[in-house]
């Protein structure tokens, strides 16, 4: 049988590229086929039906045409628009981010829907946060979780052997935590206090009802933050590109922090 | 400079080739042109090959307001009878000509050349903002009416200028952002109407 013409999906917005005149193509995460890519005709005009339901962020229910060679949005309702993320600059930045690495981590034509939920779930706790810090770590450990590189944080990384409370060191390329022994041959491996090795363990239960309650001392959050960028911009093979705006708008102290 | 393998004068193929560089030009669009060139009178693709090398040599940034310009500063800037307490803050030189057409605004412009977008590595370092606050800084002027686009990133950019400008005690505005002439409520989404309704005015 040749498959339908027309297929209904929901998705959150990742992003968009501009198209030729007056059209964009649509980066979306769905449930059920992870990332989806379709244009949107005519959305940079102001008459749009599609255009304020496919800005970046909305969740989305779309009616999608395949097409020769892209598919083709042909209606499009919101489901939840994440309203908030919008009214301020550092939430729509971090969002942004939350976006970006879900594009880059995100498989098209694979489902995962605990990636999906993990993407809802964050910008629904972005939009309500007092600051961003601990939302995205807790982000960054679900989502390299549950897209299969859970990073090692009980044994040594290299040589299996059960992790000291002192000595500890964490190496990128390792895939975690590893042993002051190993770490004579991880030229990159930076040096992981106890507190933050059970924070990062914290974070890997994956229970975000505990995690909102965490509440971190700043040096302890920049450690575990330095922790997991190191170890995603090591799979990622460069920085996420929101990561500098991120970085740009705490130096500005226009991004609350933690308390 | 033979990419097909079928042999053409190398001026030709050269043509083709740079026609391609080209937005929204693929290779039989390119072929298309070169060969139209070949074909008109002569000096009409002189006028062609002239306007480009004059909008590439003549035409700058207004050392001012970063539009677009032959001479700096710009027709804008330079024009006494325009409004100097009021800036139009746009994302491209384009917007100033969409503004211009809606015939209502009288005042100066500044050109962003971008908006801030942090999925596109676009944060506050790459766009004209200092120039901007520098103008505020050196008076004269009562009002900011930001004219970004209602979308991500021009919302991002309006909340940045906020930060930025609010400080400086000059009075700050937005376009109004609402349903569109000849749109839709049935079709209009959650957030435009929430805004249309914030905005509403008396009849």
């Amino acid at each position: 049988m040749r498959p339908a013409r027309v297929y209904s999906s929901e998705g959150i917005v990742l992003k968009q590229i501009r198209l030729g005149e007056a059209d964009k193509i649509v980066t979306l995460y769905t449930p059920a086929q992870g990332i989806l890519r379709a244009v949107a005709k005519g959305v940079r005009r102001p008459s749009s039906r599609l255009a304020g339901h496919l800005e970046p962020f909305t969740h989305s229910h779309i009616l999608v045409a395949r097409g020769a060679h892209l598919d083709i949005i042909t209606q499009a309702q919101t489901l939840h628009s994440f309203r908030l993320l919008r009214d301020e600059l550092w939430r729509s930045t971090a969002a942004s981010y939350v976006a970006e690495m879900v594009d880059r981590f995100g498989a098209e034509q694979l489902e995962n829907r605990r990636l999906f939920t993990l993407l809802a779930d964050t910008l629904a706790w972005l939009a309500e946060a007092a600051e961003p810090g601990l939302v995205l770590r807790f982000f960054e450990m679900a989502l390299v979780e549950v897209t299969g590189y859970r990073p090692e944080l009980r044994e040594c990384a290299d040589c299996r052997v059960v992790l000291p409370p002192e000595g500890v060191r964490f190496s990128a390329p390792a895939g975690g935590a590893i042993c002051i022994g190993c770490a004579r041959h991880e030229p990159g491996a930076v040096s992981l206090s106890l507190t933050a090795l059970k924070v990062l363990r914290f974070l890997q239960r994956g229970d975000a009802t505990q995690a909102r309650r965490l509440r971190l001392e700043p040096w302890l959050q920049d450690e575990v933050e330095m922790v997991l960028r190191s170890y995603v911009c090591h799979l990622l093979e460069r920085a996420p590109r929101s990561l500098a705006v991120l970085d740009a708008l705490r130096r500005d102290e226009l991004t609350p922090a933690a308390t | 400079m033979e990419s097909s393998g079928v042999p053409t004068a190398a001026p030709v193929a050269r043509l083709i080739e740079l026609f391609t560089r080209l937005p929204g030009i693929g290779p039989k669009g390119a072929q298309r042109l070169t060969y139209y060139l070949l074909r008109v009178p002569a000096e009409e693709a002189r006028a062609l090959a002239a306007a480009i090398i004059d909008v590439r040599d003549r035409v700058g940034f207004c050392s001012t307001c970063h539009n677009i310009t032959e001479h700096d500063p710009c027709l804008f800037c330079s024009d006494e009878r325009r409004d100097r307490s009021a800036i139009c803050v746009v994302e491209e030189p384009l917007d100033t000509l969409a503004l211009e057409r809606s015939g209502v605004y009288r005042g100066l412009y500044h050109v962003l050349h971008g908006a801030l977008s942090p999925i596109d590595g676009i944060g506050p370092e790459q766009l004209g903002f200092r120039e901007l606050v520098r103008r505020v800084q050196a008076g004269g002027v009562r009002e900011v009416i930001v004219a970004t686009n209602p979308n991500l990133a021009g919302e991002a950019t309006a909340m940045y200028l906020r930060q930025l400008l609010v400080p400086l005690g000059v009075r700050l505005t937005r376009l109004a952002r609402g349903l569109p002439m000849g749109g839709d409520v049935e079709y209009a989404d959650e957030v435009t109407l929430a805004r249309a309704l914030e905005g509403r005015q008396e009849l």
